[in-house]
């Protein structure tokens, strides 16, 4: 075993004749004592003239770290090779003592691949890459579209098995999460409005606000946002990781495409799910109020009822429904293109998942104004 | 090799998997500044050995002496210091991916040493330079080769100057040139530093050009099946099946058999 008392001294003296000083070292030079060592030698021979020699016939251990300790002395007081001597090594330390002398910045030319940069080469490296991300971006819509395509002349093509369970992950599992949030949502919307409406003795409206709210914006609003962080940072993180580990390639040279394997179940899926949790989300919604309202509004039920079903037109609901198939594309899309986008090693599959789940909330709401928009025209 | 100290011994090692034996009662001892081998066909228990030896999991009986420590049973600071004096390579090189070579290589000389940043950051071009990475520390493990990563798992596994070095199967998965010349690094460590190295492998020619010791485990019987030098056991091993391994022979069934 290595020797454990870890103990090195030096002791400094002037040279009569060729001036400077002789410092000579005893003990372990090695990892235990490099960090002692170096500090207090530097401090040490900060001030002292030059000539220094180093005897190391006292010394019992050198290891690379010893050495480091002379080259560190050496390249921080800037000494020259010829006002730096190492006298009476012993032979086996040769090798070692041979890295004092290293020269990083000449044995080092510049890599490719290397990460520094400047300012400009990172505008430059950032630029192509957002245009190379918006070609991938295409493709991957065109990859869906063709895919789709296929679907529908060939059915059967289709991964039946993987969509029911994606179906399962995707809309089961979430509904108890979806019923109680959209619950809250109504009582809290119940809640509030009635505040404001009471003072005009208008009690009823609460029925029609919370409706209004729930069917035309908050249900499918908050679905979308519920299915991205479950299901849109699921798609992602699951095809990146299968993207890094090259399963995605195993399918690609196996003949299967990899947008209608993994792509297209999850898509339709999403597709089918996300719309009727956001029916559920409504339901769950106008109970919400609907409790407010009867326990602290001293409404009826059947009075509630027939308030919201008077307010509520086909119209609201199918534009309401609409919206969320287009937030099921979107979330689905997304988590699946950020999935595919990945690329390194385990950090990214945790970018991809964060980025999908980030990117899609951004375009739910984007698209949502535009809806608003849209339905500003129309009347 | 008769005289040097024992510096890790394996007394009695029974591990079990559920119902499933692994390795049943194995006993050796490595020598220090030797390079021992642990060999065996695939799924002997080569691995699970080292994970044993190395403390990342507890034996069902049996003991594990690194360094005079028991650390089937020490202490956690006890077994933190055997842990320090211990360096692994694994087999998939085992890179923090987030991290650049460099600031892979600096992060126990960081963390165990007092050591001032620059000069942390000379001892990683040190390291690097040992393994012949020199001008590398700024790639992320993703961008360079396999035989690369291996070197800069190398280069992080004696950053703190190991006293024993656990290397689980160095060549695997690496063309014969690159192999070759990982095998060369591990001799060239071994010698210049003295360094006791482990090294879990089933390749005949890393065997042949490294080995100086080993142990050959089997899949059938959970055993070592022979000890002693690769040459030795190809001529004059007593069994044949020994014999036909050391020849690359194939036969019905696992070695031992």
């Amino acid at each position: 075993m290595r020797h454990k008392a870890s103990t090195w001294g030096y002791t400094l003296t002037e040279n009569a004749d060729e001036g400077g000083y002789t410092i000579q070292l005893q003990g372990n030079l090695s990892i235990e004592t490099a960090a002692e060592s170096l500090e207090r030698l530097l401090s040490e021979l900060q001030k002292k003239t030059r000539p220094l020699y180093f005897d190391l016939s006292g010394v019992t251990t050198l290891d690379d770290y010893g050495a480091l300790v002379l080259f560190e002395i050496k390249h921080h007081l800037q000494i020259p090779d010829a006002q730096f001597h190492i006298i009476n090594p012993f032979d086996s330390y040769r090798k070692t003592l041979a890295l004092v002398n290293f020269d990083f910045e000449q044995r080092c030319s510049v890599m490719p691949g290397s990460r520094r940069g400047n300012f400009i080469v990172e505008i430059g490296a950032d630029t192509i890459a957002a245009f190379s991300s918006v070609k991938f971006i295409v493709a991957f819509l065109g990859g869906i579209s063709l895919a789709v395509a296929e679907v529908a002349k060939h059915p059967r093509r289709m991964r039946a098995n993987d969509m029911i369970t994606q179906m399962k992950s995707t809309g089961v599992d979430a509904l108890p999460v979806i019923a109680l949030i959209s619950f809250l949502l109504g009582l809290i919307i119940a809640f509030m409005s009635s505040l404001q409406l009471k003072q005009f003795g208008a009690h009823i409206y609460v029925a029609s606000l919370v409706a209004m709210a729930m069917v035309s914006e908050l249900g499918p609003i908050m679905t979308a946002i519920v299915a991205s962080g479950r299901t849109g940072s699921a798609f992602a993180a699951e095809i990146a990781a299968m993207k890094i580990s090259e399963e995605v390639d195993a399918l690609y040279v196996m003949g299967f495409d990899p947008t209608l394997f993994l792509v297209i179940p999850r898509m339709i899926a999403s597709f089918i799910t996300i719309p009727l949790l956001t029916v559920f989300a409504n339901f769950f919604g106008i109970a919400g109020g609907l409790l407010i309202g009867i326990a602290m509004l001293d409404l009826t039920a059947s009075a509630y009822i027939s308030q919201t079903i008077e307010t509520l037109t086909l119209f609201e609901l199918g534009w309401g429904l609409m919206k969320s198939f287009v937030f099921a594309l979107l979330v689905s899309g997304i988590g699946c293109l950020k999935g595919f986008q990945a690329r390194g090693g385990a950090a990214a599959v945790g970018r991809a998942a964060t980025s999908a789940v980030v990117a899609s909330i951004f375009f739910i709401i984007l698209t949502d104004s535009l809806f608003a928009v849209i339905r500003s025209y129309i009347g | 090799m008769e005289g040097r100290a024992a510096i890790v011994e394996v007394k009695n090692l029974t591990v079990r998997y559920g119902e499933e034996l692994v390795l049943d009662d194995v006993s050796f001892s490595v020598h220090n500044g030797e390079r021992f081998m642990i060999v065996g066909g695939s799924g002997s228990g080569k691995s699970t050995l080292m994970r044993h030896m190395i403390g990342l999991e507890n034996p069902e009986k049996g003991r594990v002496i690194v360094g005079g420590t028991d650390i089937t049973e020490c202490p956690d600071a006890q077994l933190k210091r055997v842990m320090r004096s211990i360096g692994v390579l694994f087999q998939s090189s085992a890179l923090l991916g987030s991290l650049t070579i460099g600031e892979n290589v600096a992060l126990p000389i960081l963390e165990f040493t007092r050591l001032p940043k620059n000069a942390v950051a000379d001892m990683v071009r040190m390291k690097l330079s040992l393994v012949g990475l020199e001008c590398y520390e700024d790639h992320l493990p993703s961008e360079i080769s396999g035989g690369m990563r291996k070197r800069a798992g190398l280069a992080r596994a004696l950053a703190l100057n190991p006293e024993i070095l656990f290397l689980d199967e160095p060549s695997a998965g690496l063309d014969p040139i690159t192999a070759a010349e990982i095998d060369d690094l591990i001799q060239h460590i071994n010698q210049s530093m003295g360094t006791t190295m482990i090294i879990v492998t089933h390749e005949l020619e890393s065997i042949f050009n490294l080995g100086q010791r080993l142990i050959l485990l089997d899949k059938a019987s959970r055993h070592i099946i022979a000890e002693g030098s690769p040459v030795d056991l190809q001529k004059h091993s007593p069994r044949p099946a020994v014999r036909h391994f050391f020849n690359a022979r194939a036969q019905g069934g696992s070695a031992g058999r």
